[in-house]
């Protein structure tokens, strides 16, 4: 008999497989909120479907009577231009600090054990120091996912390099590379499918602390909007919002492993 | 020109003596092949000879220079394997040490730099076999052919001395042949001296001109660390081995048993 081990789904079976959890869910939630509004048809916490229906067309396809701003996309607009930006700066900081901290041993002795020292600070300890120092606006957020994220970058960057193989390094020199292009041509090429692995461990704090600092302070934004709502239990717009947060982030990761596939066809794993 | 000339070095690494007393002079365009039990200095006199470690006494000289303390372009290195960049093509990293040396900041070379270098590179993918493999990254590559292409990759540098740290050891037996060949062919065109260690003892005969056997004069079985390696047998070979018969294991491996 083949073993467990070594039975494989056919392409569509795994597909099938991968959706039923998300099936599940949903036919559970149907049955819940079916049950509750049963009982009380005035309940908040699990709307009947056609609640998030009634949601996703004022919020998403109408624009809001205070503001004038249709409520959805100035949300997303605005947490994506944070994530985003937020998530630059860290890539950023990640392969320079990294390829520095990874090639150069002065330089490891030097930042190493500092970079090692500001990841195990909890970010969300110091928002209150940023928003005193930067004042409530984009800048103390922006700052706020760095600051959670770019030290782990950085890190796990850095790691990689120095993980090359010695081999490799040696025989650069020996067909005449210097620091600098032993940096540039050898070891900074491998670490970009580096970075974006790293990217893809982080997205899921980096969302984590843009809608904490959303929470806080903020005037449009998906975690604003969230929380603002919570006040009214309006489980009919947390849900849904929720679940867009969830593809947001999802599609991120999807487009990073894809265009680390096509751009580094080398580094996958074969 | 690189004669290599190793005057009373020992190398110790605390109180472990690895090589003692090693007094060697080899001519320019030697091919020394090195073998002997595994930790009895041959890795440790190659990585000196790279400049990767320092003597820690006596003299090791190339063409009556000290050598430098950090790998060059001098001393050719193929390691047993790793010693491809996988993020390169193949084409990539035959004209990498081109690359290095012709342009310092950017590594790169454009225009008609990089047709004459890529000219250069041709003729050396045609003598190791790989044209077709060309567009390919070094993971898609069979070990031997790795091993071709790490080898053309120092040679296309001119070294002086070109150091081979076991290289066929992770190949099939049935593609040596080949590589010998092209070992012999790309020494014989290049001018260089060759240092290449081994576990092969038919390769060691075959190849050399001069094979060297690295082994402990002295050893204490309580202190195994005492004493250090030094070459025990130093034996001229035909220099037209190619087509001598290999000549008789037997003593040898007698000598060493005992």
């Amino acid at each position: 008999m083949t073993r467990l081990v070594n039975l494989q789904p056919s392409r569509g079976g795994a597909l099938a497989l991968g959706a039923l959890p998300f099936l599940l869910l949903f036919v559970a939630y149907l049955f819940g909120s079916a049950a509750r509004l049963a009982d009380n048809p005035d309940d908040k916490l699990l709307p009947a479907p056609s609640a998030f229906v009634e949601t996703l067309r004022t919020y998403a396809a109408e624009e809001d009577r205070r503001s004038g701003e249709v409520l959805w996309w100035l949300d997303t607009g605005a947490s994506l231009k944070r994530l985003l930006i937020a998530l630059s700066i860290s890539a950023t900081l990640g392969i320079l600090g990294g390829l520095a901290i990874g090639a150069i041993p002065y330089i490891r002795s030097f930042m190493g054990p500092f970079v090692a020292a500001l990841a195990m600070i909890p970010p969300l300890a110091i928002l209150p120091i940023l928003f005193i120092v930067l004042g409530l606006g984009e800048v103390a957020k922006i700052a706020l996912i760095v600051f959670g994220v770019a030290p782990c970058i950085i890190r796990d960057v850095s790691l990689r390099a120095t993980e090359l193989p010695k081999e490799q390094l040696v025989k650069a020199q020996t067909l005449g590379a210097s620091s600098w292009l032993l940096s540039t041509r050898v070891i900074l090429p491998q670490l970009w499918p580096k970075l974006i692995d790293a990217l893809r461990l982080t997205l899921g704090s980096a969302w984590l602390f843009l809608i904490a600092a959303e929470a806080i302070a903020s005037t449009e934004g998906l975690g604003y909007r969230i929380f603002l709502v919570r006040r009214y239990m309006a489980m009919d717009v947390i849900l849904p919002y929720v679940v867009w947060i969830t593809l947001l982030a999802y599609t991120m990761d999807w487009l990073l492993k894809t265009a680390r596939a096509r751009l580094f066809p080398w580094a996958e794993a074969r | 020109m690189a004669s290599v000339t190793v005057k009373h070095l020992w190398k110790e690494y605390d109180d472990q003596v690895v090589l003692e007393n090693l007094t060697l002079h080899v001519a320019d365009r030697e091919f020394v092949t090195i073998i002997g039990a595994s930790g009895c200095g041959k890795t440790t006199f190659l990585r000196l000879l790279l400049g990767v470690e320092q003597p820690t006494r006596g003299q090791l000289l190339i063409d009556g220079q000290p050598v430098p303390p950090e790998p060059g372009p001098d001393r050719g290195i193929v390691f047993q394997r790793y010693s491809l960049f996988p993020h390169l093509s193949v084409m990539d990293n035959l004209m990498l040490g081109l690359e290095f040396s012709g342009s310092r900041w950017l590594g790169k070379l454009l225009g008609a730099k990089r047709r004459a270098a890529k000219e250069k590179a041709e003729s050396l993918l045609e003598a190791i076999g790989l044209q077709a493999a060309r567009d390919k990254f070094p993971s898609q590559l069979s070990g031997g052919m790795q091993q071709r292409l790490s080898i053309a990759q120092s040679v296309i540098c001119e070294p002086k001395i070109l150091l081979l740290d076991e290289p066929f050891g992770a190949l099939d037996p049935g593609i040596t042949a080949d590589m010998h060949e092209i070992i012999l062919r790309l020494w014989q065109a290049n001018r260089m001296t060759i240092f290449m260690i081994t576990h092969d003892l038919k390769e060691s005969f075959q190849l050399g001109t001069r094979l060297l056997v690295f082994d402990k004069r002295r050893n204490d079985p309580h202190a195994p660390e005492r004493y250090g390696a030094t070459v025990t047998y130093d034996i001229p070979l035909n220099r037209k081995k190619q087509t001598a018969p290999v000549p008789d294991l037997a003593p040898l491996l007698a000598a060493r048993r005992a």
